[in-house]
């Protein structure tokens, strides 16, 4: 862990630090809302453990404190995680080799740590990025939502403090180095598109997963082998 | 909220983070499918942040959130340090919406 934490240069090791704040922040928040929406004080500790993805989570809790079922509730979290099926696909590599290093690299997979080793340029990094930030986030999440739920009332809702703001400008500010390619960029603004037009009609989680069909529109020319493997080592 | 649907949720959940890596073992990835694979994630990360960005459930989530996003992301744009663009995204969100704009 400290040798990956040196490997990291310094402003992505601030970068890391910054987001883990916001997620503490947020981590409070969910611990709060769900003991404010009528869960026991276990329910928000339990998940944050085990489930570890914060949309899924407040989705879950947010369909029970609607009246929904748990069958809803699960339904919803499942769909919402699917994306993490593609995204392990991409970055598996930066696990590591062995078993143990794959157990636990698996759970710290979130779109988080997922952006933060995409925008690394050498596998080095890509690994040190993936797992200082999974496992700095899985500590202030964990932590963030017990005090959430000791001492909740007073952060309440996240909004308030704009941070439903702060991480998606987070996940744009952390993917934009990938869109400079423009057969990239055209499957992103092509699938954003298509998760926009379906979202009223569809429940959350799956538009996202529909933006897929936007890599149809990055059909590339095939490359000549010389350019392929200067875009690899990219 | 049971015990119960929390492990499914969370058996369900690590099911799928933990399929990439293992699918990665079984199959050989050509560059051209690999390259494929790399801007699945891309284009899932931009599509989440279209939706957050927008969306809150169903309907249009308000113009503090979008307007907060957008101020983050043409910073982002500019090369601005990481922490302005997160903190900067933030503020103008809570600023908006002390001034009453949903």
């Amino acid at each position: 862990m400290r040798s990956m934490w040196r490997t990291l240069d310094k402003a992505t090791r601030r970068d890391i630090v910054t987001l883990a704040v916001a997620d503490g922040v947020v981590g409070a928040s969910f611990g709060a809302i769900a003991v404010s929406a009528g869960l026991s004080w276990w329910v928000p500790v339990v998940m944050s453990v085990l489930v570890f993805a914060g949309g899924a989570q407040f989705l879950a809790v947010g369909v029970v404190a609607a009246g929904g079922g748990p069958i809803a509730a699960v339904l919803g979290g499942l769909v919402l995680n699917a994306r993490h099926l593609p995204f392990g696909l991409a970055v598996g590599d930066v696990l590591g080799r062995g078993g143990l290093r794959r157990a636990i690299g698996s759970h710290l997979m979130l779109d988080e740590t997922v952006a933060f080793a995409m925008a690394q340029r050498d596998p080095a990094r890509r690994r040190a990025a993936y797992w200082v930030c999974g496992l700095v986030l899985f500590v202030v999440w964990n932590v963030g939502t017990v005090l959430g739920v000791l001492v909740g009332q007073v952060i309440g809702d996240p909004a308030t403090w704009g941070l439903d703001a702060a991480f998606p400008a987070a996940l744009f500010a952390l993917v934009l180095p990938a869109l400079s390619d423009p057969a990239t960029r055209r499957a992103a603004i092509v699938g954003a598109a298509i998760a926009l037009a379906a979202s009223p009609f569809l429940p959350a989680g799956l538009p996202v997963l529909l933006a897929l069909l936007g890599l149809f529109a990055a059909r590339r020319k095939p490359l000549p082998r010389k350019e392929t493997d200067l875009e690899m080592s990219r | 909220m049971n015990l119960v649907a929390i492990l499914v949720l969370a058996a369900g959940t690590y099911g799928f983070r933990l399929a990439g890596p293992l699918l990665r073992d079984k199959i050989t990835l050509s560059d051209r499918v690999r390259e494929y694979v790399s801007d699945a994630a891309t284009v899932l990360l931009v599509a989440l942040v279209a939706t957050a960005a927008l969306i809150d459930g169903q309907h249009f989530a308000g113009w503090a959130l979008p307007a907060g996003v957008l101020v983050g992301g043409v910073l982002a744009w500019r090369r601005a340090p990481f922490v302005v663009v997160v903190v900067a995204a933030a503020v103008t969100a809570a600023l908006l919406r002390l001034a009453g704009v949903p």
